[in-house]
């Protein structure tokens, strides 16, 4: 269930239906946009809003319902807004195997959250991944798509002390 | 019309096939049978389940026989010990994230999953692991979502989201997690969800079922100071049988009477004096409004799930709705006022139970507008299907059952009121009154042929009092929208339009008897309910309503005429925009 949220841009200011009107003026209300739009409304928010998914489904005519399927279905959609760190854990095989989901369980201790979540200061955002293509480096974690190869929790915890200082 | 075939052979026998049908249907064509799970006919064909599977010679792994079409010379093996054993392990999985709570269940002895696990001769359950839970939503007056008992089908998906346009729920998350619900995992209740009920109708197992409220009509039933009035709407009578093996479209009217008799009701009235009631205010209201030509096209507003339908997508089209309230209400509102006092009965005192083929009654029951001096015009709703469950309670032998009368005096009623129960019957039953009405004559002119049959949209001229009225009628929410938007492109031609909101009308609605995808697929079942009907206004010695003489007597010492005030107050109704996501956005 979603709590209500207030929409602002990632520039902190309400430009919400500026942002809609030039994505809807640049899209034909057809349903095979609807990935593509979604992944333009994610990039803008960092995370797509459920009014925004009932916006769009006026728009494309598609039920909120499939809509809402779609978001969920996709890694790369989010219902919550990300943090301004987005750390991902690589827990495919060769990370897996290489003992990425001891680095996991390490940021998910630190930062007390689940993944998929957001830290409440909206700092940190952590993320399942399934293989980032560097499996020579496993294991491995992103943050902001930055890759850290050959990570250990000490580096882990190293990124993540530095990341808290900076803020 | 040559139609092109291809020649194949299954399980060893020649079949001839027409070019581009399925390997299911060219085995059964050759009376072979291949169990299916996802499959339901010309709604959900997309081989999900897998358990239609079957061997293709020369091609690796297994053929979705649902969905793969038949190729000249190709050789099909149905039933090899490979094939079996796959399709076993696929029910295996299926069943281990499966609540297998069968005792209790609505569905048991009709459920598609359950006679898959005889058929197959499932004695233990193989996998034991993580099941899914979820929370049960039954906020909703009429449905509830059992999603522990759901096996992923999406057949309920498909018949919302394709048939009735509407896609309330879909397939959410991912993986594991993946299960059938709405928007936000939020209840039926605060969505887009019409309440038609097709979902119900769809869905092989348990998930889906009706909101039962049985059990206030038993505490009713033993309480001396309430009197409990039952009413039956037309399409309760040509189903109910089925619920105790009779074929599809048997007429039980008598049987059924007698049931609620014995069930222990005060009084058993037909609903299809109701529909006479609402054919004379509708046509009373269409003769108003195509005189003065005002919102025109005026549409029927007989079907709840339409009403509710109309008010979340299209409001501003509200004034075409006719203010008539359905059969049910309108004779429950005469129960407590009219009757009530003609038989002394303190209206505080009466619980008027509806047996629908639908569960949007028991949504449009609970309505604020369906009111009268603070008494609801119906207490209670109960389905087809629930009936069935309280005479098996009972202990009655249906089957064995006399046949006995309606009461009197409310329990007289035309054979226009009992077609009101398939598509394009509101329709004719409207014409022969509003032709003699128009008229001032006993015109012989009874059937409509062209407003009845299977057709999605049935379009009609018809000539009365030297005027042409054209008429439509058609029904699924799918069709209703393509109507609606004749109208505000401003390309409907047509003065008067009947919608239902299930496909078929009500003899399909979302309360009836349950027929698995095997039934479906082999026979017309909205055809032979449908036929059960018309047999009954055959038959009938009146078939128009305004000659019906309760109706008759009741505006005689009652209603006045047809849009008095007395009639406004008991008869129509208001109706209200909706908002068609009440969730936090």
């Amino acid at each position: 269930m979603q709590e209500n949220e207030t929409i602002k841009c990632c520039c902190g200011k309400d430009k919400k239906n500026e942002f809609i009107n030039q994505l809807f003026s640049e899209y034909q209300p057809i349903k095979d946009n609807l990935i593509q739009m979604l992944n333009e409304i994610q990039e803008h928010y960092g995370y797509v809003p459920m009014d925004v998914q009932k916006e769009l489904s006026e728009f494309l005519s598609i039920p909120m319902a499939e809509i809402y399927g779609v978001v969920t279905f996709y890694s790369r959609f989010s219902l919550k807004p990300k943090g301004k760190y987005n750390i991902s854990v690589c827990l495919g095989t060769a990370c897996f195997v290489k003992g990425s989901q001891k680095i996991m369980d390490r940021l998910l201790e630190r930062l007390e959250i689940k993944p998929g979540e957001t830290t409440e200061d909206g700092l940190f955002s952590i993320e399942e991944t399934r293989c980032v293509g560097a499996c020579g480096l496993a294991p491995v974690f992103t943050v902001n798509g930055e890759v850290y190869g050959k990570a250990t929790v000490q580096k882990l915890d190293q990124v993540l002390d530095e990341l808290m200082n900076k803020k | 019309m040559n139609e092109e075939f291809v020649t194949l052979t299954i399980d060893d026998q020649e079949v001839k096939a027409k070019k581009g049908s399925t390997i299911l249907q060219a085995a059964k064509q050759a009376g072979i049978d291949i169990p299916t799970l996802c499959f339901l006919k010309e709604i959900n064909e997309v081989g999900d389940c897998r358990m239609c599977i079957v061997e293709v010679e020369g091609r690796r792994g297994f053929a979705t026989s649902c969905i793969q079409k038949v190729e000249e010379g190709m050789v099909v093996h149905t039933n090899t010990q490979n094939v079996l054993e796959a399709r076993h392990v696929i029910l295996d999985l299926i069943i281990s994230n499966h609540a297998k709570d069968c005792l209790t269940c609505t569905r048991s002895g009709n459920c598609e999953l359950q006679a898959l696990a005889t058929k197959f001769n499932i004695s233990k359950v193989e996998f034991e692991g993580t099941r899914m839970k979820h929370q049960i939503d039954d906020l909703s007056p009429s449905i509830v979502r059992d999603f522990n008992k759901c096996i992923l089908c999406r057949r309920c998906v498909a018949v919302c989201k394709n048939v009735q346009k509407i896609g309330a729920i879909d397939c959410i998350n991912r993986g594991f997690d993946s299960c059938i619900s709405t928007v936000g995992d939020h209840s039926l209740n605060d969505v887009n969800c019409t309440f038609c009920g097709q979902c119900i109708e769809a869905c092989p197992t348990g998930a889906l079922h009706e909101k039962e409220t049985i059990d206030e009509v038993w505490v009713k039933l033993k309480d001396p100071d309430s009197y409990v009035i039952v009413q039956t709407a037309p399409a309760v009578r040509v189903a109910l049988g089925e619920e105790f093996d009779m074929s599809i479209g048997t007429n039980v009217t008598g049987k059924m009477v007698t049931a609620l008799k014995r069930l222990g009701f005060n009084k058993v009235f037909d609903t299809n004096t109701g529909a006479d009631f609402t054919i004379m205010e509708e046509a009373n209201e269409f003769i108003q409004r195509f005189t003065n030509n005002e919102h025109l096209p005026m549409i029927t507003s007989c079907s709840p799930g339409w009403v509710k339908y109309i008010e979340m997508n299209e409001p501003e089209l509200l004034p075409h709705l006719s203010t008539c309230k359905s059969p049910h209400q309108m004779f429950g509102a005469l129960l407590k006022t009219y009757y009530a006092k003609k038989e002394g009965i303190d209206p505080n005192k009466i619980y008027v139970v509806s047996v629908m083929p639908c569960i949007a009654k028991k949504f449009e029951r609970q309505r604020e507008e369906m009111k009268n001096d603070e008494l609801c015009d119906v207490d209670n709703v109960i389905t087809t299907r629930e009936l069935s469950r309280m005479i098996k309670q009972a202990n009655i032998e249906f089957t064995k059952l006399e046949d006995s009368e309606f009461d009197q005096p409310m329990g007289e009623a035309t054979g226009a009121g009992a077609i009101f129960g398939t598509t394009g019957g509101v329709m004719e039953a409207a014409l022969r009154t509003a032709q003699d009405t128009l008229t001032g004559e006993d015109l012989e002119k009874i059937n409509f042929e062209e407003v009845r049959g299977g057709e999605a949209i049935k379009k009609a001229t018809v000539k009365i009092a030297g005027k042409e009225i054209k008429v439509v009628a058609t029904s699924g929410l799918a069709n209703a929208k393509q109507i609606l938007e004749e109208i505000k492109t401003g390309k409907a031609d047509y003065q008067f339009v009947e919608i239902m909101a299930c496909p078929g009308g009500c003899v399909m609605g979302g309360g009836q008897p349950i027929k698995s995808a095997k039934i479906r697929s082999e026979v017309d079942v909205r055809k032979l309910r449908a036929d059960g009907l018309y047999s009954i206004d055959e038959k009938s010695h009146i078939r128009k309503s305004h000659q019906n003489p309760v109706v008759k007597k009741i505006y005689d010492e009652f209603l006045e005429k047809p849009g008095s005030h007395i009639a406004e107050k008991l008869l129509h109704t208001t109706y209200q925009k909706r908002e068609k996501y009440s969730i936090e956005t």
